[in-house]
């Protein structure tokens, strides 16, 4: 287990690393810095002075070089806009988006694990007819409408909770709620699908022989079975969730690393934009780690 | 007359598909006393397996439904029961093992975890369940129990896998014993162990057997009584001997001279003609597993030689090196004067039109995608100097007549055809090259016998009209003994002994030919034990 945990660890080392001389090309692709940073009418002097301060003058693969000394130590370089560390920044930011999807999909994941295995014992019923309409709605609603509607029915209308902003727990519920519907829809459809499966195949037979309670063989035999494709499909929307839900923390007002990346694109702040990307690549790096130990816990044929 | 255990009465079922209704049981009847064993014996499609399902109560409705008749165990209707009680009879009274128990066992839950489950749902304390686990563990015979009942269901062999199955079916000691099949996809050795431990299992505790098979051979060795079902009716009842020595029902009859490996051994009418291909010291490691070791044989023209082993012995590894599916790491193949392991791609594909392999499995050979014109034409469009296409469309019609279908199958696909005929369509496809040489990797394996006897027929009809030498891979001794004219017999990648047929049946050298044979079931009652008397 300990070695399995190391390799798949260097993996994601590496590919870390690639994603890296990615971002930071990418980025001196766009064009000079100081373009960038700096007002259109600064005078050439001042230009100089910027590119020698930030060592835009030495060779790329130098400046590569610094920058991934600097990395090492958290160090992104200063906000150009808040005249603070970037990665401070993008620090305050990612804890709210964390928790905006850690309490979406664990609400995702049992809502859809519970409706999706009971729609699978009865194929055609009625479990399994509703279960069906829902996810085909939810998984094709867009979140832009989903967000405004929500905001003009449950806070403007009715106002039982508030239009934006942060504060007390009140203020989650709509943007959990709206990031809720699409993940949801997905997640359910693949649980459906795979309880079919995982339901009709042997091993389910020979529990019936037993005497097993069709409740145990649903949620103790077919479940663990069924669950690798599900946290394959539920792992690649929580990473679209760690992206920043860009839309829904926008509408909602939401101070998540979405909102952050947004406006520092539109601040031209790239130093907190390169934080932001190096920050939430981590987490799906580390959230991909866990998915591949989720699945050798699951499935003894992996880990050995 | 003592009440008997289990009494299934008239009962018929039916299953509803896509616009039509399949009577897969019709009246069926027949009951089980204490300590017997009774045979339900069929091919596949005779309804053998839904009737026990009924009885277990997994047939699943819809599509499934059970439209008449009666099934009591000890008196009591197990079809009219509230649920929760029949579920106390699954596993407690009556318990069921299947074929196939890798697929049957839960991948991801530790066997131990799984045996006990089976007493635990029934209201054993956990302690208890573990316990006595162990214990069965044990009394089926896989060695170390308290060991091994923390391991998973792929951390066991095939035969292992069906003891554990047993352990977990006799938990409450149940008075009837349902087993579907449990030794069709085991090597003859462990089907032999395993069908030895049902035995004694049922005369320590007195349950009754009811054994589910398509194998006349355990039915002869374990049966008292045997009910032969065709087409979801039973046709025949009685006990074992009269059924097998003197059946009424012309489909028993039938059946019965269907089964490969009686009467006079065949004579080679093969000479000591030069061998046209020489395998020699073919070597192959998959990773430190030594696969095959310095495997040497000859085969002439026209000649059948027969490979014949248990599962992982090498066979199918050797066809493919010869083929050059998978290289060997070292050793030759002469063929035409030629090292075949020596030529490069382009040579080999020259020459892979004179030696065709047909393959265990029609459903998975053949591409469902194309039509059975297609598949056979496929080797002229990929070698084209072999026949022009104007004359594809006659010679395909030529090929299916040869290997006995008609003209009009021509523009099927091979899901329209039952497991036989795809048989026939791949046999047809090998033969459009026209070889010299066939290899058959278990081409008759998964055939019922009656279609068995009848692709054996055609390819003893093929070799004699168009001098084809066959490599004839199997595992099931007698069919070899109706076809072969030398034999092979491989194990642990290595060759252990090598002969004409007849000395290889009557006068077997080595102890492994002489256990392989011993552990081949007979089907006449009378011949039953002969060779297991003769190698003791």
């Amino acid at each position: 287990m300990g070695r399995f945990v190391l390799k798949r660890s260097l993996f994601s080392l590496v590919s870390l690393f690639g994603l890296l001389v990615l971002v930071f090309f990418l980025s001196r692709l766009t064009g000079d810095p100081a373009a960038l940073y700096l007002p259109v009418d600064a005078p050439q002097s001042v230009r100089d002075a910027f590119r020698e301060a930030r060592g835009l003058n030495e060779p790329l693969l130098s400046q590569f070089g610094d920058y991934l000394v600097n990395l090492a130590q958290f160090d992104f370089g200063d906000s150009l806009r808040r005249q603070r560390p970037a990665f401070d920044v993008v620090m305050e930011a990612f804890p709210w988006t964390l928790g905006l999807a850690g309490l979406t999909m664990a609400l995702v994941l049992s809502g859809a694990v519970v409706l999706g295995a009971l729609a699978a014992i009865k194929v055609g019923g009625v479990f399994d007819r509703i279960s069906s309409v829902i996810s085909l709605a939810a998984a094709s609603a867009p979140d832009f409408w989903l967000a405004l509607m929500a905001i003009f029915i449950f806070a403007v209308g009715l106002g039982w909770v508030p239009t934006s902003g942060t504060g007390t727990p009140w203020h989650w519920i709509l943007p959990v709620a709206v990031l809720f519907v699409r993940p949801f829809g997905l997640v359910l459809q693949v649980v459906r699908s795979s309880m079919i499966t995982a339901l009709s195949s042997a091993y389910v037979k020979t529990a019936r022989a037993k005497g097993v309670k069709q409740r145990a063989i649903t949620f103790v035999h077919a479940l663990r079975n069924a669950m690798l494709p599900v946290i394959t499909v539920a792992g690649d929307q929580a990473a679209g969730l760690l992206n920043g839900a860009v839309v829904v923390e926008s509408v909602f007002g939401f101070p998540g690393v979405g909102k952050l990346m947004i406006d520092s694109i539109l601040q031209r702040d790239f130093t907190v934009v390169l934080a932001a990307i190096m920050v939430t690549s981590l987490a799906i790096f580390t959230m991909n780690l866990l998915i591949d130990l989720a699945y050798a816990l699951l499935d003894p044929r992996i880990r050995y | 007359m003592a009440e008997h255990i289990l009494e299934v009465r008239d009962l018929s079922v039916e299953f509803h598909t896509a616009g039509k209704v399949v009577e897969a049981v019709r009246n069926v009847s027949f009951h089980l006393d204490r300590g017997e064993t009774l045979a339900i014996l069929g091919e596949s499609g005779s309804g053998k397996s839904v009737s026990a399902s009924a009885v277990m109560d997994l047939i699943d409705c819809p599509p499934g439904r059970i439209t008449s008749g009666a099934i009591t165990y000890r008196g009591e209707d197990l079809l009219h029961m509230p649920a929760g009680k029949r579920r106390e009879v699954n596993g407690r009274k009556i318990a069921m093992i299947f074929q196939d128990p890798l697929a049957h066992l839960n991948p991801v839950y530790p066997v131990g975890w799984q045996i006990a489950e089976a007493m635990r749902v029934h209201g054993m304390p956990a302690g208890d369940a573990h316990r006595r686990t162990i214990e069965l563990m044990g009394r089926v015979g896989i060695r170390d129990p308290e060991q091994r009942a923390r391991a998973y269901p792929h951390q066991f062999s095939g035969g292992q896998r069906q003891r554990l199955m047993i352990a977990m079916a006799l938990g409450y000691d149940p008075d009837v014993l349902i087993a579907d099949e449990p030794t069709t996809a085991l090597d003859v050795t462990v089907q032999l162990q395993i069908l030895r431990l049902l035995q004694e299992l049922r005369d320590e505790t007195g349950m009754g057997l009811l054994l589910i098979t398509h194998d006349l051979g355990v039915v002869a060795e374990m049966a008292d009584r045997a009910i032969v079902m065709n087409a979801g009716e039973v046709v025949e009842t009685g006990a074992v001997r009269d059924v097998l020595k003197h059946p009424n029902h012309p489909y028993t009859q039938k059946l019965i001279a269907a089964v490969p490996g009686q009467g006079s051994i065949r004579h080679s009418a093969v000479g000591v003609a030069e061998p046209i291909l020489s395998v020699r010291n073919l070597n192959k490691h998959f990773g430190t597993y030594h696969a095959l070791r310095d495997v040497s044989f000859d085969l002439r023209a026209g000649e059948t030689v027969a490979i014949v082993g248990e599962s992982g012995s090498g066979k199918s590894t050797t066809a493919r090196a010869i083929v050059r599916l998978d290289d060997a790491d070292s050793g030759s193949v002469q063929y035409g004067g030629r090292d075949l392991c020596a030529l490069s791609d382009k040579e080999m594909f020259r020459l892979r039109r004179d030696i065709q392999m047909v393959f265990q499995d029609p459903t998975q050979s053949l591409n469902p995608r194309m039509s059975v014109f297609q598949i056979i034409s496929e080797a002229w469009r990929i070698h084209a100097d072999i026949l022009p296409r104007n004359q594809w469309r006659a010679r395909v019609l030529e090929l299916l007549d040869l290997v006995g279908l008609a003209a009009e199958h021509a523009d099927r696909y091979p899901h329209q055809f039952s497991g036989g005929q795809r048989q026939r369509i791949a046999i047809a496809r090998a033969l459009a090259m026209q070889p010299r040489i066939i290899i058959c990797d278990e081409a008759v394996s998964a055939l019922d016998v009656s279609v068995q006897s009848q692709v054996i027929r055609l390819l003893d009809n093929l070799r004699d009209q168009l001098g084809v030498a066959f490599i004839f891979i199997a595992h099931d001794l007698p069919v070899v003994r109706d076809f072969a004219d030398r034999v092979v017999v491989m194990k642990e990648g290595a060759i252990v002994e090598e002969g004409d047929v007849v000395q290889i049946f009557e006068a077997p050298a080595h102890a492994y030919t002489q256990a392989l044979l011993a552990a081949s079931l007979e089907p006449d009652p009378d011949q039953r034990g002969k060779h297991q008397r003769e190698s003791a």
